[in-house]
């Protein structure tokens, strides 16, 4: 069980928290311009590195806001967290 | 006295407390400080146990944690507790333990008969042999394989004991309490931080309790208890005995089960937790788990009186039990042989070493010469001998000559070390393999974690106790509380301890979290890798050689296995079960890989490790349960009316967490009975029902109606106030959501309604939207589900009885129109009251402020006695809302289905953009055969069908052929019985089914298919007359 700091409560227990999958993939501006083969990229893929990737939480039993965290799917150490609109950190090397 | 086989003045027991307890029924005494296993072996039992496959006898072959055979059923009755392992059972008065998977006895045992069909209980057995006939195997196989193996049985009455569950922070977890995590926890506990030391034993000590040991001048075992008290003494320090850390997870969360009052029965320590799950949070955690010993695979190998060296050496120090009259051990390296010595010198009854290599240790052997211990270096043990107990050994040089016989009534056995990396691993922690010492140690970790002592290959106690000290140094530093000295004081030095091989240790570098420091060389364990007796020589031996005990798995096995084509370790493992028994091949899993290895050609870092995954051990389920057993185990949520449906005989349904009445049986009625007579007056005088537990969000902002035109499919811009509209969500992939009516409560403000159970989901998913793709709308969502309670009063009689409740409010159909609301005073109290149908019928739904729910409720009861009005339940609700074609999310829908297939696209906007609206136009959602929402009604009007069948179009494809493929055009998803239409009906997804109206379609069942014709799924006043009401 992960141990996430909310951006607005702090420390907290991952059961107080829901995943929301991967982050920075903005809703089109406009879907009906793309193709099929391109909404289904919105729709359906999604990364899936062994590694870092970046990923938006939010603290459903908290203070319900969302946030983008950027973890390491093997040993899941978060190496970021920031709130939305705010730019990604620089990756670690 | 406490057994025959009891060495005067040795172990660390009470003699003066003897324990009476009974095994298989028979009478023995033991001592405190016994196990059941070291008290059995006192009074001489070693024949515990049936194997699992072949129900050969099997004895004690460990001491500790990892013990494969001497599985036990423990107590009788409500406490019973099967699958405990009796190495680690502590003795208590009056304890009762019988093996499991003996049938009828242990002594004499039907399943013996299985040896003789061994021929067939080969690798992979349960694939292969009970495949055929295939009607054989629920009435022959799997009752016979079911009464012949399984281990114990379940108790049969609820869990009388109570378990706790507690949240712990540290700075500093120390895994293990032998040398090194002893001396690491004082380190680091000196320094004044929050430290738990965690070990699954009665008393702190480890191999110091298990092994002759001096530090310091003292003994090993008074060093241990000198620390421990020590450790008590500080409040910043929490000692957890009896506890076993069993899983290591994200984040250096680490759960640990306790056991609090096993050790003195069942019943003798009432109203104290019977065990506790401990959650630890560690901010940086030592790892000292120490090491197993490993076997040597060789015939018969599995003869009770066969043990590990190292637990032999424990039941002769610790427990002061000597196994037998006559001992012989075989070893490949020189902490085996140092064992063999050890309990040589507790015991007295070793006669022989064989030794697997040329030469052993110069001083070890000096020993042995000196103990009178006689040693063949270059031997080998090809098999032994013995039906319920060994009795001798074939010996043979390494070459394969004979070299005779020699009796025996206990053999001890080393085939190396296999450091406990268990925890380690889950982590997680990558492996190492290390050539020199034969075995997979720590390698790269990936969280704040240090190892010491045995688990880091130091196995000499010296370098333990300054191991341990190291990994203590490099956690303060980590935590910036290092004092500079700190890391090279080793301060319980080389001089003082009794090992010989002790190596100073090197300058530790403080290193960042997870690299394993430079510590101390590891020992030396002088090792020559031996896995099979058989493969060292090079030819079949006689006798079974077994690598699993606990599951039955042989070296035959593994190499039939790879000689099948099973190259990953992974796929072997479940192939042949090795290590997939309860002991999780703590003494098998290395073996096997290796002799895997072997038979494929490979070295053994090339074929791995499998994967290891908590628990570490066995734990109940009665302490994961917690208090979280019975009401406890899920909020409850119910309605303020919940006491008048309670009184009332409703029965009830659960919605989520919601209780909801789900029908009022009438003295006398069932179900059935029940819901046609709701059913029916609903349709000709009235009903009421409880609508609270609707979701319902308030949405406020200059933007709520922009929002609501973007998440809902149908427009809202321009719905008046006062009004309502139903309205329909998609995920942005266009399938359905939910639904729900909405209504404009002002200008800037709505008041959304959700299905029961997915009023948080709507909620989340609305805040998501807002959140994190449009920040610049002005919207605010709140949860109200809880502020209102909805009275649904429903049917032709609805406006008499509302009217009688709110004489001031115009019901009439022009200035209250469906789809509107209005407030006012309803039974004196504010109200706003919807007028919507969720039935076809008239009807209204009257909210009021929570805490008047059950006001309300009665005045509706009470004002509608006059006419007819009878309170319904959610299955009533249903019948009605089907007889009509209204859908239920989660029913009709199963995220796969969109508006249009369900005949919804009337509610779908072709104007506006909304979210799911661009995937309206993919082939795939366009496709004209889709399943589509149709009614069914049967021929035969008494038949009901399951929710859930499949439909055939054809009563000749109800019956499945393969070659075919699936016959299935579509399922069932809502089926009743309707007094109304006098017969069954049903709402179905059929492929291209609206294309289908007036054909007939099949209902797969066992009975045989039953004929349904296609139709619309509304079957009931289909102009819709009825909601305005009858006049
Ligand atoms: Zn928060």
């Amino acid at each position: 069980m992960l141990r996430i700091g909310c951006p607005w409560c702090g420390e907290r227990e991952e059961i107080e928290f829901s995943y929301g999958g991967q982050a920075h993939l903005a809703y089109p501006q406009d879907p009906h311009a793309l193709t099929d083969e391109q909404w289904a990229q919105y729709l359906f893929m999604r990364d899936n590195p062994k590694g870092l990737l970046r990923e938006r939480w939010v603290h459903s039993h908290g203070c319900r806001r969302w946030f983008n965290v950027e973890r390491h799917t093997v040993t899941h150490e978060i190496t970021a967290i920031y709130k939305p609109g705010e730019p990604p950190p620089a990756r670690r090397a | 006295m406490s057994g025959a086989f009891r060495i005067p003045g040795a172990g660390h027991i009470d003699r003066a407390q003897p324990l009476a307890f009974r095994f298989n029924s028979k009478s023995l005494q033991g001592c405190a400080g016994d196990t059941l296993a070291s008290a059995l072996l006192a009074n001489g039992v070693h024949l515990v146990a049936r194997s699992f496959k072949y129900h050969r006898p099997r004895g004690m072959f460990t001491a500790g944690n990892e013990e494969p055979n001497a599985i036990v059923q423990l107590e009788r009755g409500p406490h019973t507790e099967p699958n405990l392992r009796a190495t680690e059972i502590e003795l208590y008065a009056g304890l009762v333990a019988a093996s499991v998977n003996c049938f009828p006895s242990v002594d004499f045992d039907l399943g013996v008969l299985n040896r003789l069909a061994s021929a067939i209980l080969v690798a992979g057995f349960y694939n292969k042999t009970f495949m055929w006939p295939k009607s054989f195997w629920k009435k022959f196989y799997e009752p016979v394989l079911r009464n012949a193996s399984g281990l114990g049985v379940a108790p049969d009455a609820p869990d009388p004991d109570i378990y706790d569950r507690l949240h712990w922070h540290c700075d500093v977890l120390v895994v293990g309490a032998g040398p090194a995590g002893l001396s690491a926890a004082l380190e680091v506990a000196r320094q004044g931080l929050r430290t738990v030391l965690i070990d699954e034993a009665p008393e702190p000590g480890g191999t110091l309790l298990q092994r002759p040991a001096q530090i310091g001048g003292i003994a090993g075992a008074a060093w241990a208890a000198r620390a421990a008290a020590e450790l008590d003494g500080l409040a910043n320090v929490l000692v957890l005995r009896r506890t076993s850390v069993f899983g290591y997870y994200d984040h250096n969360y680490l759960m640990a089960l306790e056991r609090r009052t096993d050790h003195l029965g069942p019943g003798r320590a009432p109203g104290i937790a019977r065990k506790r799950l401990w959650h630890f949070r560690a901010a940086r955690v030592i790892l000292a788990t120490g090491a197993h010993e490993r076997p040597i695979v060789f015939g018969n190998n599995d003869l009770p009186g066969i043990m590990l060296a190292n637990a032999a050496c424990t039941y002769a120090t610790r427990y002061g039990v000597a196994l037998g009259r006559r001992g012989v051990a075989f070893v490949n390296n020189d902490h085996g042989y140092a064992l063999a010595l050890d309990t040589q010198a507790a015991a007295g009854n070793l006669s022989l070493i064989v030794d697997a290599r040329p030469a052993a240790d110069p001083e070890l052997a000096r020993r042995a010469a000196g103990a009178g211990v006689r040693a063949l270096q270059g031997h080998v043990i090809a098999r032994a001998l013995g039906g319920k107990r060994v009795r001798g050994v074939d010996i043979r040089t390494c070459a394969g000559t004979n070299a005779g016989r020699v009796e025996c009534d206990h053999l001890l056995i080393s085939g190396g070390i296999s450091p406990a990396v268990h925890l380690f691993s889950q982590a997680p922690g990558t492996l190492r393999y290390d050539a020199r010492l034969a075995c997979f140690l720590p390698d790269r970790a990936s969280q704040a974690v240090e190892v010491a002592g045995a688990l880091n290959a130091r196995l000499q106690l010296a370098s333990a106790l300054a191991d341990g000290k190291a990994a203590a140094a490099r956690t303060l530093a980590a935590l910036g509380r290092a004092p500079a000295a700190l890391a090279t004081s080793a301060a319980l030095t080389a001089s003082s301890a009794a090992s010989a091989g002790f190596v100073p240790p090197a300058t530790v570098a403080a290193t960042a979290a997870g690299t394993p420091a430079p510590g101390p060389v590891p020992d030396e364990l002088h090792i020559e890798p031996l896995w099979s007796v058989q493969s060292l020589l090079g030819r079949k031996l006689p006798g079974k050689h077994f690598i699993d005990l606990q599951n039955d798995v042989t070296e035959s096995d593994i190499r039939l296995a790879a000689r099948e084509g099973f190259r990953s370790v992974e796929h072997a493992k479940r192939y042949t079960t090795t290590g997939m028994a309860t002991d999780q091949g703590k003494t098998s899993n290395v073996t096997g890989l290796a002799i895997l290895a072997e038979a494929l050609g490979k070295t053994i870092p090339e074929v791995g490790t499998t994967t290891f995954r908590p628990p570490f051990t066995p734990v109940t389920f009665g302490a994961l349960a917690g208090r979280d057993r019975g009401t406890l185990s899920d909020p409850v949520r119910i309605t303020p009316m919940h006491a008048w449906h309670a009184a009332n005989g409703a029965v009830f349904e659960d919605v989520g967490q919601w209780k909801r009445p789900w029908y009022f049986p009438l003295p006398g009625e069932d179900m059935q009975a029940a819901v046609a007579r709701e059913t029916r007056a609903l349709r000709t005088t009235a009903g009421v029902m409880d609508a609270t537990t609707l979701g319902k969000i308030d949405i406020r902002g200059a933007d709520a109606a922009e929002f609501l035109n973007r998440v809902y499919t149908n427009a809202w811009t321009k719905l008046a106030v006062g009004s309502c509209r139903y309205g329909l969500m998609c995920k942005p992939d266009g399938m359905m959501m939910d639904d729900g009516v909405t209504a404009r409560l002002a200008p800037d403000r709505f008041l959304m309604t959700t299905t029961t159970g997915n009023a948080a989901r709507v909620l989340d998913w609305l805040e998501e939207w807002l959140q994190t793709e449009w920040p610049g709308l002005k919207v605010y969502c709140t949860s109200v589900t809880e502020q209102w309670s909805t009275v649904a009063i429903v049917g032709p009689n609805s406006r008499k009885i509302l009217q009688a409740l709110a004489p001031d409010m115009d019901l009439s159909n022009a200035a209250f129109p469906f789809m509107t609301f209005r407030e006012g005073e309803v039974a004196g109290l504010r109200a706003r009251v919807f007028r919507i149908s969720f039935s076809g019928e008239l009807s209204y739904e009257v909210n009021v402020p929570s805490w008047h729910g059950l006001a309300l409720w009665q005045a509706v009861i009470d004002a509608g006695k006059a006419h007819g009005l009878t309170p319904y339940g959610t299955e009533t609700m249903h019948v009605a809302r089907a007889e009509k074609g209204y859908i239920i999310i989660g029913q009709e829908t199963d995220a796969t289905v969109t508006p249009q297939d369900l005949g919804l696209a009337w509610a779908v906007s072709t104007q506006k953009d909304f979210i799911g609206k661009r995937s309206f136009a993919r082939v795939d959602t366009r496709r004209t055969d889709r399943k589509q929402l149709v009614g069914l009604l049967p021929r035969d009007k008494s038949f009901v069908a399951a929710e859930g069948s499949h439909l055939v179009a054809s009563p000749a494809r109800a019956v499945f052929d393969p070659a075919s493929g699936s016959p299935s055009i579509g399922h069932i998803t809502s089926s009743y019985f309707s007094p109304n239409l006098g017969s069954g009906f049903a709402l179905a997804l059929i492929a291209n089914g609206r294309a289908l109206r007036g054909q007939t379609v099949y209902c797969v069942r066992d009975a045989g298919p039953q004929p349904m014709t296609v139709g619309d799924p509304v079957f009931f006043d289909p102009e819709g007359k009825r909601r305005d009401g009858i006049d």
